[in-house]
């Protein structure tokens, strides 16, 4: 009973009139190298004081081969610190798998998780990805929430990503 | 009882050389080694995890150079306070191994601790330096040994490992030696954050202690590298790793026992500071 109720309050509050939206743009940087193998990637929103207020996206081995992929999590030093230390992995609507090179983007709606606790203020998204035999890079955009009107704030990576985008919509 | 006479003999003489001074009781220790526990990884994740440990004496850090350390005081304590049990896999001319099998999520302590007793006596015209335990004095020292100067020890090198999130219930005070209370979780430390600890004397906060705190990887630069810290009046301690690495604390605290006897306290610590 209690269940249902749930899920009729979260289908209730992830399509709600006026949700305001958060939209990641990221480049995984192709990388000409004989050992590749596709980065852990985090993304998070933390308070100005560095408090995590939502991880949004965790991009993992979740099929390792015979190990548990989870066991590589500490190489997104920065994320396992604030964030990722305290959760169970794999998390619904959080955690999937890597992916390869290429353009990504990613959604989250005011009112649904893991936006639905954000309350107004300013922000920093932390971008950060961290590569078997590679490097690790995390790339930081701050922004306002919720927006008063559509904007689009970048920031560019150096070695392990790419262009990333934050586009915000009232 | 045919021991007990022996030993209180033994007892007053101990008893009447704690005011000699431990300089004189136990001139090893001004030459001793650098002992440490050296994990294989300090921050782990996953389902369950393993860390390799070695286990050595060295004055170059971390580098296998002098000799092994023996394990049979090894005591690994897990998240929920319980005992853990290694797998030993042997110990060579440099250093002692094991593994840890980390099977709770939480902070393990890996610790070799021990009280006992050592100093000198001459037997038959030579100078003879002795180790053991209160119960070997009467047995392993001999009745017509004179000279004899002994102080009770006790030791600590440990080192810290967490699986997930640290906790706090392998960190519990023994309260016998010197101990770490560690108010910066000592798996959360990260270069160019000040950590702050506790040290412990017997269960009590130690002021004015002298720590040395020491960068691994001696062996690649000129400078010992050495930094010499005291504690303030309520024993706290303050490290400070300038760049992420391997970092060795040693201090040691030269007292008087309950029964009189002198008291040689020593505790090492291997910790691992991150970047971020």
């Amino acid at each position: 009973m209690k269940k249902i109720l749930a899920l009729a309050a979260a289908g209730m509050l992830a399509v709600p009139a006026h949700a305001e939206e958060l939209e990641v743009a990221l480049e995984i940087p192709r990388l000409r190298i004989a050992e590749y193998h596709r980065p852990y990637v985090a993304m998070w929103v933390e308070t100005e004081s560095g408090k995590t207020a939502a991880t949004l996206n965790v991009w993992y081995d979740t099929d390792a081969k015979g190990e548990d992929g989870r066991k590589w999590l500490p190489d997104l030093r920065t994320w396992w610190r604030r964030a990722g230390r305290a959760m169970t992995m794999p998390a619904d609507g959080i955690s999937g798998p890597t992916r390869a090179p290429g353009q990504y983007r990613v959604r989250h709606a005011s009112g649904s998780k893991p936006l639905s606790a954000l309350a107004p203020g300013n922000y920093r998204l932390q971008v950060e990805a961290a590569r078997e035999v590679g490097g690790r890079e995390l790339v930081t955009i701050p922004f306002q929430w919720p927006p008063r009107r559509a904007a689009t704030a970048s920031a560019r990576g150096t070695t392990e990503l790419g262009t990333v985008r934050l586009i915000t919509r009232p | 009882m045919p021991f007990t006479h022996h030993l209180f003999v033994r007892s007053c003489l101990v008893a009447a050389i704690a005011g000699a001074g431990l300089a004189t009781l136990m001139p090893q220790s001004a030459e001793a080694h650098r002992r440490w526990l050296l994990p294989s990884a300090t921050v782990l994740a996953g389902e369950d995890g393993m860390v390799s440990v070695d286990a050595a004496a060295s004055n170059g850090l971390f580098v296998f150079e002098h000799r092994p350390l023996p394990l049979d005081t090894l005591v690994i304590t897990g998240p929920a306070g319980d005992t853990v049990e290694p797998t030993v896999i042997g110990t060579g001319a440099y250093r002692s191994v094991f593994d840890v099998p980390l099977k709770q999520q939480g902070t393990y302590r890996i610790a070799l601790a021990s009280d006992g007793w050592a100093g000198t006596y001459q037997h038959a015209g030579e100078q003879h330096r002795w180790r053991g335990t209160q119960a070997d004095i009467a047995t392993s020292i001999p009745a017509d040994a004179t000279n004899v100067v002994l102080g009770e020890t006790s030791s600590r090198t440990e080192t810290f490992v967490t699986l997930g999130l640290p906790d706090a219930r392998a960190l519990a005070l023994t309260g016998s030696g010197i101990e770490m209370i560690p108010v910066t979780h000592p798996n959360d430390l990260v270069a160019g954050e000040p950590a702050q600890m506790r040290m412990i004397v017997d269960g009590q906060p130690a002021p004015g202690l002298k720590v040395e705190f020491v960068q691994g990887g001696t062996r690649y630069r000129d400078n010992a590298g050495v930094e010499e810290l005291t504690t303030d009046a309520d024993g706290m301690l303050t490290l400070t790793a300038p760049q992420p690495g391997l970092f060795y604390m040693e201090t040691a605290h030269e007292g008087v026992s309950q029964s009189g006897s002198p008291r040689r306290m020593s505790y090492t610590a291997v910790l691992e500071f991150l970047p971020l």
